[in-house]
């Protein structure tokens, strides 16, 4: 009974993964058969500018999507952890945008982003900023335009976490600080955040692995631009395998990105170790 | 008593302004999607559609081949939901209650899978593809697409959940384990299997790096790529209000199986799901 999902799994993940490698070692354009090389892209790789431009943007685009999605969910998360009224309306409507195709996110945004027509920058000269960012057409603020949507689609996703999270604690602990004469800011330091440290935990991994693999709004947005910007680790990987036809160059880009989410998904559950507590 | 008050106070303004930034990019589609391109370029930015014009989106259908894309998104969706469910809780239900030779190093092998970035497969996929003929097909755009681990980790945890004895009483009626899944297993974890159903659809409804790499022609592109082709063919300029009908469009679907399985897919996120 295991039969079908077994080979689905070794044709479809498993032997790509061992392909992957092999091809990293060959130089191939896909119309002539592959070349031999050995570590040479990795070399290359190693030793091209643009690696370490695109692997510092994607860093940067990673630890500001990671540190709002954490945040700005769990500010929510705990403002609706009380007898809220119409919690469901407010689950439904942070949760819309994580149901949305990225492309549709895309679309809007863009529009919203639109810097002479958009809606962003008419009500930033509104409020008095007279040259308001050209957002996804200038260098620096493209990117914070990228994560800007995509914290808005992270939200409602890790709210409901969070909020999972919250209702796990047992109400004792907040009973026995309200007899110690605990404030609610104090409850919240010395209760809810240490209680939470295993859902903040996961969410963070699940975060960065996640971020390390943006694509869609990238090739939807900005194209990598301007003038490589945006350009981030799966759509570089992207344009030299299917625009420059670098099929040995890509599959080693791949793999460094393979190497990079295994090395944080372990570094992370060192960490768990350390400072997660546990009740 | 006035310290929860203004608990209260605080929190539903956090929420409502969260809530607000949520929905009005939707509203502001919604809206543009009925106006003239004429108004959209007006200057300050109008929000009532005037006059209100339904004609973006028959414009839009005539333009691209839009009812297309919505049925190939459908039928590749719907395919992915049948083989994932189908292979998966096999799978699933043989990890939970059968024995077989190595079966702790085949689970192993499948939760494996879950740490594989998909991208890292694209190169030898595409290859694959190509040398099974399979690309601008069905076949590229749904196969690949079934199999992973998430779906047989989660079957396994409901049926590992449930008391064994129903099912020996259907083996001492002899029932092949086959059948014991069939008639008794399967229909006791239906709501595990929505969950996932819901998952696996959405996602596959969203998907965009893989059907793109996979489809040429226009015929076989889905809705995300399709509507891309389109905006990319006019990142420059102007057709804003189509943009927006065709968006409306796309995002109605996912609504509605959210809304119809919204307990489900709330169920299914507790469980980890949802890898974008």
């Amino acid at each position: 009974m295991i039969m079908p999902a077994l080979l689905g799994t070794a044709i479809f993940i498993l032997i790509p993964v061992a392909g992957s490698f092999f091809i990293s070692l060959t130089r191939w354009n896909l119309i002539s058969p592959p070349d031999f090389v050995g570590f040479e892209n990795y070399s290359k790789l190693l030793s091209d500018p643009l690696f370490y431009h695109v692997l510092i943007t994607t860093i940067i685009y990673a630890l500001a999507v990671v540190i709002f999605s954490i945040t700005i969910p769990l500010i929510l998360a705990v403002a609706l952890n009380q007898k809220i009224k119409g919690i469901v309306l407010f689950r439904t409507a942070y949760f819309l945008p994580v149901i949305t195709p990225m492309i549709v996110a895309a679309i809007v945004w863009s529009w919203i982003f639109d810097p002479n027509n958009g809606i962003l920058n008419f009500m930033l000269i509104k409020t008095g900023i007279s040259t308001p960012p050209l957002w996804l057409f200038d260098k620096f603020w493209a990117i914070i335009a990228i994560i800007i949507v995509s914290v808005w689609k992270n939200i409602g996703y890790n709210m409901i976490i969070f909020l999972a999270g919250l209702q796990g604690i047992p109400d004792s602990l907040y009973e026995a600080a309200d007899i110690d004469g605990a404030t609610s800011i104090n409850k919240l330091f010395h209760v809810t955040i240490p209680m939470l440290t295993p859902t903040i935990f996961f969410v963070c991994i699940m975060s960065t692995i996640s971020s390390f693999q943006v694509f869609d709004l990238i090739y939807l947005m900005t194209d990598g631009g301007p003038e490589n910007a945006t350009m981030v680790i799966v759509y570089w990987l992207f344009k030299n395998a299917f625009e420059f036809f670098k099929l040995g160059y890509a599959s080693s880009i791949a793999y460094v990105l393979f190497i990079i989410i295994l090395v944080l998904t372990l570094v992370q559950w060192k960490l768990r170790k350390k400072w997660v507590m546990y009740e | 008593m006035g310290n929860v008050r203004i608990k209260l106070i605080i929190s539903y303004t956090i929420l409502v302004i969260g809530a607000l930034s949520m929905i009005l990019p939707f509203i502001w589609m919604l809206l543009t999607s009925f106006m003239s391109n004429s108004q959209i370029f007006s200057y300050p930015p109008e929000i009532v559609p005037e006059p209100f014009l339904w004609q973006n989106y028959p414009e839009i259908a005539n333009k691209i081949p839009l009812f297309r894309y919505f049925l190939n998104s459908m039928i590749v969706s719907i395919a992915t939901v049948i083989g994932q469910v189908a292979t998966c809780s096999m799978a699933a239900y043989a990890f939970a209650r059968l024995n077989f030779k190595h079966k702790n190093i085949l689970f192993f092998v499948f939760l494996g899978t879950m740490m594989i970035p998909p991208q890292v497969n694209i190169v030898p996929l595409f290859f694959l593809m190509r040398e099974l003929h399979w690309i601008d097909t069905y076949w590229a755009l749904i196969v690949p697409g079934i199999f992973g681990g998430f779906g047989i980790f989660l079957l396994r945890q409901w049926f590992l959940s449930f008391p064994k004895e129903l099912e020996d009483a259907a083996r001492i009626d002899g029932c092949n384990p086959f059948m014991t899944f069939w008639h008794i297993a399967l229909p006791l974890a239906m709501p595990a299997i929505v969950t996932l159903g819901i998952f696996s659809f959405i996602t596959s409804w969203n998907s965009f790096m893989w059907p793109l790499i996979v489809t040429n022609s226009d015929v076989m592109k889905t809705l995300p790529v399709g509507l891309a082709a389109f905006k990319g063919s006019f990142r420059e300029t102007t057709e804003w209000a189509q943009l927006m009908a065709a968006s409306v469009i796309s995002v109605i679907p996912v609504i509605i199986v959210f809304i119809l399985g919204q307990k489900y897919f709330i169920k299914g996120i507790m469980l980890g799901a949802l890898k974008e």
